[in-house]
């Protein structure tokens, strides 16, 4: 069994598979030798082990799921930079990347950013800021939390290993839809990779969702009723309903695809009675709402972010919440609209078509919510409110786009375009990235005490916003004059190259984006003696920034008092009391544990397993796993207790460092 | 041996008036469990709406009325329904402490939930063996993934009680192990309504 994995490593010849694919292995392996080096040689496997591999502080693992996403998003970009240039440079003949292997990259590109990358953003927000928010001390299951991070990091770690053994990914888009995606069309392991990693990390997000409703649910502050939540929650909470509710779906329709596969099944064969429209409605069922399980928190970090900078409460807070729930619930009625050919019949497409205009009207009610937050406030024109700006117009652009594609007879011409490609990026950058980084930005010194340099932020923000204008543009137009996606070729009497030639270097002032941040990261880090804070920096309003940052492991001293919306604003203003407890207690938090890593390597291998068809290791895989959370959930010994002195030291300490920092600011 | 119980329970609270536990309410477990349990929910209705969608695709193979035997599947329905009452049984003795009693009723579920998952796999066998296996048909493919996820969902649900007769041998009925056993109890019970869901659509309406 282990000759057919062998046979696709070569370590005498790494480019076998091509000079592009040899250099991305490579540069993997490269990067992972570096950092094996790099803590051998300065000793830091204890610290990782003792400080992030095992614990179960969700501050932790929300920085974990950034940097897995940081790296993520760096490797889609590469593969949007590589179709950039294949597109470029193919008027006539395909050029630089073989057809085969183009359809593996824009492929993985789907992938990548979607699964890894924006969800993997998301996560990393809620991880960090619902609890804070609602001024509680941890999530409802920290074991469960660590555990689903550690099945996104698999599933990430498993899609790159594809790269590695077997050197081959899916080429069937980033939905793979059968019949193609079926094993008659896709015999390699390609399919399997997509399949499995996808699986282990949707398990992942699945786990993470209950676990983050029930902490909104259950583990609010003392006072904080629905209506007082700060919109970040609110926003959440809807992201997270449809994360229960849709993942599901997910899980059921890969394992389908996986059973037609591997167990020769004919759900959604073209033979033997299966149906593969069936696929194809199943996996949007689960893919529309995905779109605002990424959008809906994007949403809810604009709501601070402009409230904060504009110095106001937020305009129309129920009309918010409504929007939210709104969007909740009709983005479960509109997902035949990304298969109007699909030749449903007219009535059916009217329905779909006239669901997608209404799900813009509520949508449509935030963006004013937000301009009349603007309206006659102070606003303060920080990097997080430019990110907001170009939100505004980036995701406003989108819109109308995506209205204009819910009329079914407009879809008819547009469906499968260039056109459709701009629209949907258009929403995830303009709206699901540009608000991670609004978000980045504006939490960044919450959690790490420091502030990230201002100059820098703002020369990244208009790279990227002139470059996505740049590389997207140019695809709206082309989509119109006809040009499909997935194109790795086309004639060059159809006078193409130019725009595309325009997308490519609109994409490379991205990647100058992309280099502004990293040294907007490096230079802030060495100057954040200079650029320290340690409290509320932003003159904030929610929770979050009442207690010091980075908070400590217990997050609060004391339980907040959370009776009013915008809380720690009220409290500023002297209108309620911070809290109402006076004397230190005893705090108990989680104790660190490996298991929860273990789980997911467990995880990992019965993917692997499964892909390469070694069932022993499987089934060996699949028993580690069970003696693993046999163990777990027998140990009721889970808990540690931070002493009332020791809360009281380390209170006192912040108190003296918040002073110092004052002292300073004011001579 | 109830003495060394009561001591356990005793230190337990004793614990939990001291500080307060993050784990304290089992409120917030149980509603978890709940939550998880309508993912479930959401899980077997994509595998029902695709077995609705696929179930008359016999591509030439048998349908549902050719390879269903009622009475045999009457038996396992009422197996099935009858160990869900035993669980509840062992979730009321165990609100008395009732040591004795919660593991003779977690047996008897174990036994019943057992004879089950055989049964079911006899009549799988006895397809395959028929030559109507998953290859055959659409139908049978969305048949045998769906009645199969079930099954899995049950095995689990032995070696789930395995680990609770452990644990209460071991600790005694503690808070945690309790709770432990209600959640059980409540997966057992959803799985006893899905099956009553598959009893209806996959093997009354197939055979109508």
């Amino acid at each position: 069994m282990f000759a057919s994995i062998l046979a696709h490593i070569d370590p005498l010849n790494p480019f076998h598979h091509g000079f592009i694919i040899g250099f991305g292995q490579i540069t993997m392996v490269g990067a992972l030798l570096a950092i094996v080096a790099a803590l051998t040689l300065f000793k830091k496997w204890k610290w990782l082990w003792r400080n992030w591999l095992t614990t179960l502080d969700p501050k932790k693992i929300g920085i974990m799921y950034l940097i897995v996403a940081a790296v993520m998003l760096l490797r889609g970009l590469a593969d949007a930079g590589m179709m950039r240039l294949q597109q470029a440079l193919s008027a006539g003949d395909p050029s630089f990347l073989t057809s085969d292997h183009f359809q593996q990259v824009f492929t993985a590109h789907g992938t990548i950013m979607i699964f890894f990358a924006a969800m993997g953003a998301i996560f990393a927000l809620f991880n960090l800021l619902i609890p804070l928010q609602i001024g509680a001390r941890d999530v409802a299951f920290p074991f469960l939390n660590a555990a689903s991070f550690w099945l996104f990091a698999a599933g990430a770690g498993l899609i790159n290993l594809s790269l590695l053994v077997g050197g081959e990914f899916a080429a069937t888009g980033w939905l793979a839809y059968p019949p193609l995606s079926g094993i008659a069309y896709s015999p390699g392991v390609g399919v399997d990779y997509w399949i499995w990693s996808l699986q282990i990390a949707g398990a992942g997000s699945l786990l993470s969702g209950i676990n983050f409703l029930v902490t909104i649910f259950k583990m609010r502050a003392p006072g904080m009723t629905f209506m007082k939540m700060p919109l970040f929650v609110w926003s959440s909470l809807g992201s997270l309903a449809l994360i229960v509710f849709a993942f599901p779906i997910l899980t059921a329709t890969l394992g389908m695809l996986a059973l037609d596969r591997s167990m020769g099944m004919h759900f959604f064969t073209s033979d033997f009675g299966g149906n593969p429209m069936m696929y194809i409605n199943l996996i949007w069922a689960w893919g529309h709402p995905e779109v605002y399980i990424l959008i809906l928190p994007a949403f809810g970090i604009f709501s601070e972010v402009v409230a904060t900078f504009s110095g106001k409460r937020l305009f129309g807070y129920k009309s918010m919440v409504w929007a939210i729930v709104a969007i909740t619930v009709l983005s479960f009625l509109v997902w035949l609209h990304h298969f109007f050919t699909m030749g449903a019949g007219a009535n059916v497409n009217a329905f779909f078509g006239i669901m997608t205009m209404i799900i813009a009207v509520p949508t449509g009610v935030k963006v004013f919510n937000w301009l009349f937050t603007m309206y006659r406030g102070r606003i303060r024109f920080t990097t997080p409110m430019l990110w907001f700006l170009g939100f505004v117009l980036t995701f406003t652009i989108g819109g109308v786009a995506g209205v204009l594609m819910s009329v079914p007879a407009i879809d008819f011409q547009v469906h499968n375009s260039l056109f459709l490609v701009a629209h949907f990026h258009t929403m995830i950058v303009g709206g699901v990235v540009f608000g991670a980084f609004a978000g980045f930005t504006y939490w960044f010194p919450k959690f790490t005490g420091w502030k990230l340099n201002e100059t820098l932020g703002k020369w990244a923000f208009w790279c990227w916003l002139l470059g996505f204008l740049g590389a997207f543009v140019p695809l709206y137009i082309l989509g119109l004059m006809g040009a499909t996606r997935r194109l790795d070729h086309y004639d060059p009497s159809l006078g193409w190259q130019g725009l595309f030639i325009v997308a490519g270097l609109g994409l490379a002032l991205i990647f100058a984006g992309v280099g502004f941040q990293i040294l907007q990261l490096i230079v802030s880090y060495f100057q954040r003696k200079t650029n320290r804070a340690t409290g509320d920096i932003w003159d904030g309003r929610t929770l979050e920034w009442s207690t010091s940052s980075p908070p400590a492991e217990y997050n609060f001293a004391h339980m907040p008092n959370a009776s009013e919306r915008d809380a720690f604003w009220e409290v500023k203003q002297g209108n309620i009391p911070a809290t109402t407890e006076t004397a230190y207690k005893p705090i108990r938090v989680p104790k660190n544990t490996p298991l929860a890593m273990f789980v997911a390597g467990a995880a990992c291998t019965i993917g692997f397993a499964v892909i390469w068809k070694l069932w022993w290791l499987a089934i060996l895989g699949l028993l580690g796993l069970i003696t693993l959370l046999i163990i777990r959930f027998s140990d009721d010994d889970t808990e540690r207790t931070i002493s009332a002195a020791e809360v009281k030291k380390i209170e006192q300490a912040r108190q003296q460092k918040q002073e110092e920092e004052h002292s300073w600011a004011t001579s | 041996m109830g003495n060394l119980v009561g001591q356990t329970a005793d230190q337990t609270t004793g614990q939990a008036a001291a500080t307060t536990p993050l784990s304290s309410s089992s409120s917030k477990t149980i509603f978890g469990f709940w939550v998880y349990l309508m993912t479930d929910c959401v899980l077997f209705a994509s595998l029902f709406a695709t077995y609705a969608v696929l179930h008359g695709n016999t591509f030439g193979g048998p349908s549902g009325k050719d390879i269903f035997d009622m009475p045999f599947v009457l038996t396992e329905t009422l197996m099935l329904l009858t160990s869900s009452f035993t669980a509840g049984l062992a979730v009321l003795a165990a609100q008395v402490q009732d040591k004795k009693t919660v593991i003779f009723c977690l047996a008897v579920t174990f036994l019943l939930g057992a004879s089950f998952l055989g049964m079911e796999l006899y009549e799988f066998h006895a397809l395959v063996a028929e030559g109507n296996s998953w290859r055959t048909s659409g139908f049978l493919s969305a048949f045998f993934t769906l009645v199969g996820t079930h099954g899995m969902h049950i095995a689990a649900g032995l070696i789930w009680i395995g680990v609770l007769v452990g644990q209460i041998l071991k600790k005694g009925l503690t808070k945690p192990v309790t709770r432990r056993l209600t959640l059980f109890s409540m997966f057992w019970h959803f799985l006893d309504i899905i099956w009553i869901f598959i009893f209806t659509i996959v093997y009354l309406m197939g055979v109508m």
